[in-house]
């Protein structure tokens, strides 16, 4: 594991993957009926693709808050291992939730962030990380200490490995490309809510 | 003690009555962007271990922190300012309304009856606006004695009917140099 830790990738360097790839390769790993919090647009509907399992929740509007979901889930079941999925666009427009979970040490969550430097789904507009805004370096100036570029696949997996294993909070980016996403989500809230809360074992 | 004696203790106060509300109906989680008329209120719920109280840099976050602990069965609460409020809009109609969360909300309601700055009194006239838009349940407290009623049925009333509710602290409550 210690070969693992050293491994290190800046934005730079990272290498550049597919969304939809890294999404599956996450959802391989979870068999605890760990939660998933996909954010808007592109994200939740690879998330949607890798398969409806009863703990995704798909976020159809309000931007940005894919995290602060997560944390609130991570809060009420601390046992259960919580992941937020983000976009950079997302991300930035609610950078203080990074500060939020930073200051709270919430173990049992690790958001994942896909940067491919721009709002795909609006035609491509470029975001800040195209103009040097490192999200990385944003998250660990915020507290979030266990701040990490994944270099490539193999990598992003160790780093979810770890977060399987390992106390969080943790904050793991990946580059991404410019692929359309693998599938588009059922746009039903009320039911993506009620299915949610069925597969955290919450009764009303 | 006489009747007499009984009689003139003074009244709770709102917000001792308000921390006793909120346990009674197990609300244990408390989100807050910061105001002056809910310190004290904010005070009292940091000094009790029932709550676990968050203190987020956005109002829009605090409700995203909320609905996702609702959807994983433990109850919380968004304490805000009426500025705060007027950020809320998107998530409101994107999240809370469509997904049906019981999303309580507690708002002083800054900017009328004499508040001088002018932000908060021009803010101010979208608050109830934007509630009635989006079909959410709203009332206002102005006397200490509604306040255990109307936070009970109104907590109540946002689970049962699995729809968010605003809590709006008129300055006829809060406001004790009117007295």
């Amino acid at each position: 594991m210690s070969a693992n830790e050293m491994k290190s990738a800046s934005r730079d360097t990272a290498k550049v993957m597919n969304r939809s790839d890294l999404t599956r390769r996450l959802v391989a790993k979870l068999n605890q009926e760990e939660a998933v919090i996909g954010g808007i647009g592109n994200t939740h509907f690879d998330l949607w693709a890798s398969g409806q399992r009863p703990q995704n929740f798909y976020m159809l509007g309000s931007m940005g808050l894919a995290a602060p979901i997560a944390f609130g889930v991570a809060m009420a079941q601390p046992e259960r291992q919580v992941f937020a999925l983000e976009g950079d666009g997302s991300l930035l427009m609610q950078l203080g939730a990074l500060g939020t979970i930073a200051a709270a040490n919430q173990k049992n969550l690790a958001i994942i962030v896909f940067d491919n430097g721009v709002y795909q789904i609006t035609g491509s507009q470029p975001t800040l990380t195209s103009y040097g805004t490192d999200l990385v370096a944003v998250a660990k100036g915020t507290g979030l200490a266990q701040s990490t570029w994944a270099a490539d696949e193999a990598h992003f997996e160790q780093l979810v490995d770890r977060a399987l294993k390992e106390d969080g909070p943790w904050f793991i980016a990946t580059r991404t490309d410019d692929k359309p996403p693998a599938g588009v989500t059922e746009r039903d809230a009320a039911k993506i809510r009620g299915r949610f809360m069925q597969g955290l074992g919450v009764t009303k | 003690m006489s009747v007499a004696n009984a009689a003139r203790t003074p009244p709770e106060a709102w917000d001792a009555i308000v921390v006793q509300v909120l346990k009674e109906n197990q609300v244990k989680l408390i989100t807050y962007v910061p105001d002056k008329v809910l310190a004290p209120l904010i005070k009292r719920l940091h000094a009790d271990d029932y709550f676990t109280v968050i203190c987020p840099a956005r109002e829009e976050e605090a409700v995203g922190i909320v609905t996702g602990a609702y959807m994983a069965g433990l109850r919380g609460i968004v304490l805000m300012q009426t500025s705060g409020f007027a950020t809320l809009p998107n998530v409101l109609a994107s999240l809370a309304v469509p997904c049906q969360i019981p999303l309580l909300m507690m708002i002083s309601e800054r900017g009328a009856l004499g508040d001088f700055q002018l932000g908060q009194a021009i803010v101010c006239r979208t608050m109830r606006p934007v509630l009635a838009t989006l079909g959410i349940e709203h009332y206002a407290i102005t006397r200490t004695e509604d306040v255990e009623f109307i936070v009970d049925r109104m907590i109540k009333q946002a689970f049962a009917t699995q729809a968010p509710a605003a809590i709006i602290l008129s300055p006829l409550l809060t406001n004790t140099k009117k007295k």
